[in-house]
This record gives C-alpha cells, structure tokens and sequence, in this order.
C-alpha cells in the first residue's frame, strides 16, 4: 500500500517535518512492513509558462519543430531562475496555440531520470528551457504533446510554480500489508494504525459522509450456491448520480495523490471510484445507468454464461463465479472486474455506483480462476469493512457532484443482511499467561478500544465486540496480538525455558554424520545439487524399470519435471559444472534424499479438517499418499585421484576410488562392505560392483560402485572414465549396530605366511579371500590380496592370487608348524570350492 | 728365572702409546673397529705385557696389574671417543643425504570439505541439543494436510495456489514439495510426548527462479516448543541464546509484528549483527510467535491447557550474513572451490 502523505495528513495529525521515511519508521512499530518511498522525482524552477508566440520551422531529418517565445514570468520582473521574463524555446510538440498556459522547466529544474534543464543549443537556436508532457513530470504516460493547463481546468497565473499547482511535491510512503490487515489497504486504515503508533489523533474519514439509501432499482440477492454455506454478499448499495460532465478533467491534485498511490489517471468518474476505494478501502464499480437493461440481480453464473469483460476479454463463466446481472445477463464477476457493455465511457452523463460486500472465499476463488487479481479483488479476498459500503457510496455520490457537476438522485436500492457479531471472551489473565507481559486491565481496555472493539467488563475477564473493519479478530489470542503489538513488543522479557532432558541426536542422525564426516575427512568435496530431474535422466540409473517416479504439476524448467529417483544424475550435473570451469580432479558427493513413489499408491480425494487432530485411520491414509523418501549418498570422481606432483606419478581416478568410497560409508556405522562383480543400470559393464554388508540374515544389498557407462558420460561432455557410487543410506543404518561390541586385541605374537593359489581367470578374488578366511579358522587374524599374477608359469586360462595371512593365538606363541596347519586347510578348502592349488 | 720385572713403567707407556697411534690413525667407524683388533689384540705390545704378568712373583702381581689395568683404561677410552666421533659424523652425513624440499611435498591424498549449508545446519542442530532439544525431520515431498490444513493454511489460502507452491501430479493426490519445515513440526506434535521441544532443520521448496537472492530449493530451520505456561517471553530468551551462540555474545534481537497463519500472536525477527561486514547493523532473520490454537487442535493438543512458541529462519540467509556468501549461485551450484573453502567448519 502507497500512502501519498498529504491525503494521511487529512485523517491523522503528521508532525510538520514527517516525510516517507519518518512514516515509514512509526508504521513499522505496529507490524507494517516498510517497502520504500515514491516521490515524483522533479525539482524546480518548474513554472507556469504562456506561449506568446511561435514559429514552424521544418528540419532536414523531415520533423517540424517549434521556435517559441514563452513568456515565464510577470512582463518586467525576473523568472525563477532569476533569468529573462520571455525565453526562447524549441518544442518537438504541434499540440499547442499562442496564448496557451504550459509548463515550462527552467534551467537548473531536474526531471526524473537525473535529466538536468539546461540552456542548449538545437536547431540553430539557444533553447533556454524546456516545455513539459505530462510523461516529463512523472504524472502519466502520456507523450502525445505537451500539457496545455487550459486542459486541466486551470488558469493559473504566468510564473508561479508548477509543482505546486499540480502537487507534483506529493510523496507517498509504501509499507507491506499483511493477510490479516486487509483494512490497510485504504488510507484509513493506514491513519488508524499511525495513530496507533504514535498516539496522534484519527479523524474517521467516514465523519465527512452522510449515507443516504437510493431506492426503485428492482434489486435481488439471490445465491444458489453459497461457499462454505456463506451468501455471496451481505451488503450491496446502489447510488445514482445524474448529469455528470464526462469531459471535466480530473482535478491535479487527484491525479498526484492516485498517481503516488500507484495508480493511473484515467477518467473522471473511474478516478474518483479508485480514490474512494484507496481512501476508504471499499471497492467501488461504477456503472453507465444508461446501458442498464431492468434490475439488478446479485448471483451465482449459469452453466455457459459469458461476459466480456473491461479487458475486453471474452470469458467462459464457472457456476461458482458471483456475477452481477441486469435483465439482459451477466454485467460484472462481482468484486473482481467489471463488465465491458456497462462501464463509464466518454460519453457517461449517468452513472450508477456500486458498493458492496462480497465474502472473501468466493472472490478469491474468482480471481483465481480467471487470473484476474485486482485492487478490488485483493480487498475482498483480505476482508473489506462489512459496514462501510453505504458511506463509500456516498463518499462518490459526494465527489461526483463536486467534481463531475452531476446531481445526486434518489434513485438507487440497498440489499443488508444483518448479522449480530458474536463477543470474544478474553479471560483478564489471558494476555500476560501467553506474551509474559504484566498487562493491567486498564491496558487491556484502553488497547482494545483504541483499535475500535466494544468491551464489556464481566467478571474474570472481557467481553469484546470486534470492529467491523476487523474480520481477522475471531478468537482470544487475536486479541492478544493486539494487545501485544500496541503496547509494544518491545515490553516482552526474555526468559529461556528448561526443555526436559533431551535423548541428543538419534542414532540415525549420527550415523548420517559420521558418514558425512567420513567422506570429507578422505578427501571428498560435499556438494548440493536440485532434486529436479528430466524423465531421461531418472532413467540412467533406474535399477528397476517399472519404478515409478514423481512428477511435478508445474516444474520451473519444462524438461526438470521429475523428482530424482537417484542421486547421481544431480551429481554427474554437478561434475560437468566444475569441468566446465577447468575443475578437472573430482571426488564430490552428496547426501539427500530419493523419490519412490509406490506405483498403486493411493490418493485421498478429501483430506481432513484442519482444526482437529484426524482419526488414527485418516493419519495412516494421509501417511500413505506420501511417497517413500529413504536418504542416500553418492558419489562422483573424475579426473586424477593423485596429480603429478614432484616425484609422484598422477593416479587416474577409477572405480576403485568408488569402491573404496563405499567402504568408507559402512565402515563409518560400524558394517563390513562386502564387494560382488555386478552390471547396474547406468555402470560399465565390466568394471562395477554390487555392494552389500552381511548381517546375520545374510548378505543385504545396499548400492552399487564402480565406472559408468562411458556412452553417458562421453554424451555429457565428461571423460570416458567417470567413477560413481550410490548407496541407501536408509536400509544400511536399518542394519547397523547401535552398539558396536569390541573383541579383544590379542597380544602373542603373530606368525605371517604368504599363500599363492593358482584359480581360473573368472573366480572373483574377493570369493577367494571368504574362502581363505572361512578355511583358515579361528587363527586367521588378517588376510589380504597382495598379487594377481598371470602369464608365466602359470596355465593358460588362470591366475596366480597372493595372499599375505596373518595368524596369532589368543594364549600363546604360534608356531610356524601351527600355522601351516590353517593355511592348509584353506587351502583345500579353496581347492574343494574353486580347484585352486598351490603355485609351484 | 730373572728377577727382572718387564711391565714397567716405561713398558706400559710404550705400549698405549703404540695402541693409541693406531686408533688416531682410523678414519671412520670401520677402520676404527679394525685399528682396536690390533691395538688390545694378542699380538698389541698390551697384550703380551699382560701375558707376562703371570710369570711375575706374587709381590709384585698387584701393582703390574694396576699399571695394565689403567693402560686398557685410556685405551677403550680413546676408542669410545673416536667411536662416537664418527658415528656422529656418519649420522651427519647421512641426515644431509636424506634432506629434501618439504616445500614441494606432494599431496599424497585429495582434501575432502563439507557444504557450508549442511555445515550451518550440523552447527545449529548442536545449539539446540545443548539445550535438550531434539532433532526433528520429515519428508520433502508431503501431503498438503501436513504442509498446509493443519497448519491453519485454509483451503483457499493464497499460498496454496500455484504460484509459490511446487504440486505433485495430479494435483488432486494433494501432494506437494514441503514449501516450509513447518509440516515437520505438525508430524512432531501428532507422533511426540508432551512436553515438547524440537527442531526442524531441512531442505524446502518455493517456484521462485534462481538468482542472487532467490532460489526455488533451499533449507530452513524451524524450533517448536509446546509446554504448560510457555510465554512470548520464552520466545525472546530462546532466540536470544541461539543469536549469541550464532554472532557473539553482542548480538542482540529485535521482535516486530507480523503475520502468520500458523502463529498468533506473529513477529518478524531482526538480529543484531555485531561482526557484520560493513559494521554492526541489525538485519532480517525469520519469523516467529506463538503456535496458533488451531494448530494445537490439529494435532489434538488441548490449547487450553498447552501454549507454544515456533520460529523459523532460513539457513542460506544466514550464511549470507554469517559468512558473507554475496551471491545464492555460488550455494547451489555445486563448485567445488565454494565448499573447499569451509573445510570441514563454518
């Protein structure tokens, strides 16, 4: 809401000095947001001019300009900028006669735009100023020619100062309005609330209007379907004013105080509806009583009715829309926007005023529906004043016949449901139990009355009628609010509650902690990337092919309209990113999470209400729309794991910096990884792995590691070899120890043995190792794969596996003796499962 | 037999000297161990002194056996001196081999680093668990009763319409991205005991189109307290903690009315801001109030009996200030010299 300051000034007394700023800072007090300032931006000497006469003078580049002579000053005495009393001017404009009063910026004036009136010279003579359209001065958009002040109504005197003749010294304040406080959007709302703010004095400007009921317009109300059982309008006035002149201009300081206030100068009669509705916060639709067919009927649109609109758009109505009809249809969507075959035109002599009450859910959904947010819209949808309607009406009435030089007519009708507002019971105590502040009742009463509620003191506590103009005070705590706000809130202490003793982070937040923790501290860069992805993209790593996903109904980017099944395409996003910026050595990963959405997934068409806790079995459904959304990490690595640096060879990032990633992540919650040669959806066939962790119900599996596809990752401008990991974080922490029990670390010396065993090519090492250990027994305390060897020696079709065994007993001194035994029997075990043997 | 006593003084001093000229002739560790062979072995003029001494008569035994006995004596001594001469020496020189340029160490390994908004959030969780908290956390993509209805957002509220609010398709399954952390305290209310304390951190989602300031996914936290007797007073003691642990002990905060469906009555939350570039100022951090009565009643708390207090600050904003990140890209970008300049603290 734009406050232009004088029209404040006249509901609400301002200190002499306030400006937009010093406004601003007392409205922010009482929970108004501050916005800015508007000003017209020009500063003098800007004068009232009279073209003496002039001279056409046509120029090479075809355009015809005019050398004048201006007279800017009483013949005799100095102008304002202390210069000639007739100046010399040229003006592109040919809108203009000799004798004409127009506005004439002086050297030293500055225009919006920083633009500085300098003598100059142009078309070969000294153009010592400049006359102004109204577009220069900031007043309209208007550039056709230049203001002509005879236009205006105005025959000031030559040389006295433009500005303030056309109030272009009018300076607004614009402050942020909340849901709740529909009623400032009007200057009277605005004047209530910096009285508020300051304790000056509030001059209702509704004081200045006598309402008068109109009557013979055959009007009815007649809702076939309320909203929410609430009839669409439970105040509708109409007032008639005849004989207007539609060609009166509209008054400047009118057009200063709408123009600051955000809105256009358009006609007369659409102007002084927008500045009764600015002034008083009440919508008002004005219509030509001359193009009215019959009464007037307040209803709910038929199925298929149209109505052309004032934007000239053709519209389709919804039997939910409130219209406003006369015998021959629709003429107006109630409270949104007027219709096209009624409205005030240039040749309007007889104007029928509308000022209504129209419930805020019905408009919202109409404007919603159309796309047609409004100034009047937004009103209703914020409640308007349920009492001020017949004021506003004659608020206009008044201004017509001041302004329009029409007559008032009886002529008119009025439609008032009365409903009794319900009292708010405030308890004494109830303000100080919910803002600590120690309130007396005198407080409390002085607050509520200040803000326009009727209070009855009834035992323990108040019994408080809420203002009209206040639709948001419907419960205790409301009251509070204002309580609080008026009084400050400045005057709440601060306290810090004892909460009861906590439990500290759940194991699973902890362990997604250390898993984090984990991965950064071995050298991974934590990214975030947009859960947003293409349907292509949620297909790169689609393990499974029937897994459905979730779809955005409005996506900011048309092909991003997925949510991610899987981390990594954010990732691979992310990694070209960074390639593009010369980025090159990758291992970055995020954790977050994925979108399952089950694909029989039911829908609840009706939700509960909002204001009770729902039933056991509505929360079980409501859980059950939501999609499943268990957390992951993944990774990316590009590049070099190791770059050449002084006596170290660059190492090429590869699927093991992903396997081993994965290691990092279980062993973080206390699981062994156990690694499986698999070909996921998305991975290089012959270079990646299934990753799994053993858990006494068998192997689980939790992701996968290794290299993409090289065809996705050349197609996304990233190097042939990208490696990649992705594992459910969910299922692993479902898994994982909450407490990790430790076995003893044994203190006898160890004996080492080495082991070759000689296996066919395709026998996966890591099944050796199980084998080994499984073989070996209790003894075993360490095993590890030191070698793959083939060629040489060893047969066509295998390979030769190293192993270095590390043994230790828990009681004594292990001979080598006894350690050959276990290694033997690993070895046939090996032998017995793969028909390994001995390397000679 | 001769009465002549041969281990004389003059003998022995022959001898350790003959003993000595070999050890001062060694050069290093090695032909010093070679030079003692010969200096103390059979055939060294000490040795076959010392081979005399059993021929001597028994009067005269122990005095002999002093003078060889002190001979031996400067002889070992003279060659543990020289013995650690060299061997400081051979470690010198091979100290000096060894030296290299630890300027151009290599880095065996890449340096890992966190995101500085997972970071931020870690940083605030730890606040609140100090204080017996708890850590709350919900789904991103809800149903709208949580994220809206039993907030006490009506069905015709403004923000349930298109244009702030991601919606699932068909937008009668009523799901949608969580457009607060908000539904998480509605979850908290319906699944915990009273008395409760917690706190909602997370990643929330609005359409507004990426650009310095603005970006359509984001994390904000949220604090909820439902308790008997909790005041705005509580309000203003909680946030101020959190604001000094977060900017120093000279931050200060600054409530202001507002709105909000889910709070009344509602503040906007300013916190001074003493390590502010550019100077101490005060500046905009979230929003608060009291838990709205129908909340309570959603979640079927009885708000007579319970009051709460929620608030809620967005996390980006925070880094921008806390930190002074200038520009929203550079959080969601994914540039790997953003996070690497946290490490693994903010």
């Amino acid at each position: 809401m734009r406050v232009p300051l004088s029209w404040l000034a006249e509901y609400v007394d301002l200190p002499g000095d306030a400006n937009p700023d010093s406004v601003m800072a007392q409205l922010v007090k009482i929970g108004l947001e501050e916005e800015g300032s508007h000003s017209f931006d020009v500063t003098g000497p800007v004068v009232v001019g009279q073209v003496l006469e002039f001279t056409p003078e046509e120029q090479k580049n075809g355009k015809t300009i005019r050398w004048c002579q201006v007279r800017v000053a009483a013949e005799g005495t100095k102008a304002a900028d202390g210069g000639d009393d007739v100046r010399g001017i040229v003006c592109g404009a040919s809108n203009f006669e000799v004798g004409d009063k127009v506005v004439v910026c002086l050297p030293g004036a500055v225009l919006p735009g920083d633009f500085q009136i300098t003598p100059r010279s142009t078309y070969g003579h000294i153009s010592d100023g400049m006359m102004a359209s109204a577009r220069e001065l900031n007043l309209s958009d208007d550039h056709a020619g230049i203001i002509r002040l005879g236009e205006l109504g105005l025959d000031p005197k030559v040389g006295v100062d433009a500005l303030e003749l056309l109030c272009l010294t009018e300076e607004a304040a614009e402050v942020n309005v909340t849901p709740d406080r529909g009623y400032c959007f009007s200057i009277r709302g605005i004047a209530r609330e910096y009285s508020h703010a300051t304790g000056a004095d509030f001059r209702d400007p509704i004081g200045n209007v006598h309402p008068e009921a109109g009557h013979g317009i055959t009007l009815k109300v007649n809702d076939s379907a309320p909203i929410r059982g609430q009839v669409g309008t439970s105040r509708f006035v109409l007032r008639t004013v005849k004989g207007v002149d539609p060609k009166r201009p509209t008054p400047p300081w009118m057009v200063a105080r709408l123009k600051m206030a955000g809105m256009r100068s358009i006609s007369l009669i659409v102007d002084i509806t927008n500045y009764v509705m600015l002034e008083l916060g009440q919508p008002i639709h004005a219509y030509d009583l001359d193009k009215i067919t019959g009464g007037l009927e307040v209803r709910r649109a038929k199925v298929g009715e149209t109505l052309k609109t004032l934007d000239g758009q053709e519209r389709k109505l919804h039997p939910e829309d409130l219209v406003i009809a006369d015998d021959a249809g629709a003429i107006g969507l109630a409270g949104v926007m007027g219709g096209e075959a009624t409205e005030v035109s240039e040749s309007t002599v007889n104007v029928l005023i509308e000022a209504a009450h129209f419930e805020a859910i019905s408009i919202a959904r109409t404007a919603r529906r159309h796309r047609l947010p409004s100034e009047a819209s937004k009103r209703y949808e914020r409640g308007v004043d349920t009492a001020i309607a017949a004021h506003a009406a004659a608020r206009v009435v008044q201004l017509l016949e001041v302004q329009a030089l029409g007559t008032a007519d009886s002529l008119g009708a009025e439609h008032h449901t009365h409903t009794e507002a319900l009292p708010i019971w405030l308890p004494a105590e109830f303000a100080t139990e919910l803002v600590g502040v120690d309130y007396t009742k005198d407080e409390i009463v002085t607050v509520l009355n200040q803000i326009g509620c009727v209070i009855a003191s009834v035992d323990g506590g108040f019994e408080v009628i809420a203002p009209s103009w206040r639709p948001d005070l419907t419960h205790k705590t409301d009251l509070v609010e204002e309580i609080a706000r008026i009084s400050g809130y400045d005057r709440i202490p601060s306290r810090l509650p004892i909460a009861p003793p906590g439990r500290g982070l759940t194991p699973d937040q902890k362990r997604r902690r250390a898993v984090i923790n984990s991965l950064a501290g071995a050298g991974h860069v934590e990214v975030l990337t947009y859960p947003f992805v293409s349907a292509s993209q949620n297909a790169w790593f689609a393990q499974e092919s029937s897994q459905a996903t979730v779809k955005l109904a409005n996506a900011l980017q048309g092909d991003a309209n997925e949510m991610r099944v899987s981390i990594l395409p954010g990732l691979v996003d992310a990694a070209k990113r960074n390639l593009s910026r010369g980025l090159t050595d990758l291992a970055i990963f995020e954790e977050g999470l994925v979108f399952l959405p089950s694909a029989g997934a039911k829908n609840l068409k009706e939700l509960p209400a909002g204001n009770e806790r729902p039933t056991e079995a509505q929360l079980n459904q409501l859980q059950q729309t939501v999609p499943q959304q268990p957390h992951r990490v993944a990774g990316v690595f590009t590049g070099n794991r190791v770059s050449q640096q002084v006596g170290v060879a660059a190492i090429e990032a590869d699927y093991q910096d992903a396997i081993h990633a994965a290691r990092l992540v279980t062993h973080a919650v206390g699981l062994q990884l156990v690694v499986r040669q698999a070909s996921p959806v998305g991975f290089h066939p012959g270079r990646s792995a299934e990753l799994l962790v053993a858990t006494s119900a068998g192997e689980i599996s939790i992701g996968f590691a290794g290299e993409l596809d090289p065809n996705l990752t050349v197609e996304n401008d990233l190097p042939r070899r990208v490696a990649a990991f992705e594992i459910d974080l969910s299922q692993l922490f479902a898994i994982a120890p909450n407490v990790i029990q430790a076995g003893s670390v044994l203190t006898m010396p160890a004996a080492t043995q080495d082991l070759s065993l000689v296996v066919p090519v395709d026998v996966p090492a890591g099944d050796v190792l199980v084998v080994i250990r499984e073989g070996a027994g209790e003894l075993l305390e360490h095993v590890s794969l030191t070698d793959d060897y083939r060629g040489a020696n060893v047969q066509p079709g295998h390979k030769s596996l190293t192993f270095a065994l590390r043994f230790r007993a828990e009681d004594r001194t292990l001979t080598q003796a006894e350690a050959s035994v276990a290694r033997d029997q690993a070895v046939a075990l090996a032998g017995e499962k793969f028909g390994a043997t001995l390397r000679a | 037999m001769s009465a002549e006593n041969p281990i004389t003084q003059e003998a022995v001093d022959s001898a350790v000297a003959e003993s000595l000229a070999l050890i001062n002739a060694a050069t290093d560790l090695a032909s010093l161990k070679a030079a003692r062979g010969v200096a103390v072995g059979e055939q060294s003029q000490i040795a076959q002194l010392n081979a005399q001494l059993r021929n001597l008569p028994n009067e005269l035994k122990a005095a002999a056996g002093a003078l060889i006995g002190q001979a031996r004596g400067s002889v070992n001594a003279a060659f543990a001196q020289k013995e650690t001469e060299f061997a400081a020496a051979e470690e010198q020189a091979k100290l000096a081999a060894e030296s290299v340029d630890v300027t151009a160490a290599a880095e065996p390994a890449r340096i890992g680093a966190r995101h500085p908004l997972s970071l931020l959030q870690d940083t605030i969780a730890d606040v609140f668990v100090g204080m017996g908290w708890e850590i709350a956390e919900g789904p991103e993509i809800e149903n709208e009763w949580f994220n809206f209805d039993a907030l006490n957002f009506d069905a015709d509220h403004p923000a349930r319409a298109m244009q702030d609010t991601f919606f699932v398709e068909p937008v009668d399954s009523h799901l949608v991205l969580r457009t607060h952390t908000s539904p998480v305290q509605v979850r908290s209310m319906l699944e915990r005991d009273l008395p409760l304390y917690v706190l909602c951190p997370g990643r929330v989602f609005r359409t507004d189109e990426l650009d310095a300031t603005h970006t359509p996914v984001f994390h904000q936290v949220e604090g909820l307290a439902v308790d008997k007797g909790l005041t705005m007073a509580d309000l203003r003691g909680t946030l101020e903690h959190f604001a000094r642990i977060m900017f120093g002990p000279d931050a200060q905060i600054r409530l202001r009315p507002s709105f909000f469906p889910f709070t009344e009555p509602s503040a906007e939350l300013d916190v001074w801001h003493p390590g502010a570039k550019g100077g101490a100022r005060w500046v905009e951090w979230g929003g608060c109030g009291m838990v709205n009565p129908n909340v309570l009643k959603a979640a079927g708390i009885d708000p007579e009996v319970y009051s709460g207090f929620a608030f809620g600050m967005g996390i980006e904003r925070t880094l921008m200030f806390r930190n002074d990140v200038r520009d929203m890209h550079d959080m969601v970008e994914s540039d790997v010299r953003f996070s690497e300049q946290f490490g693994v603290s903010i």
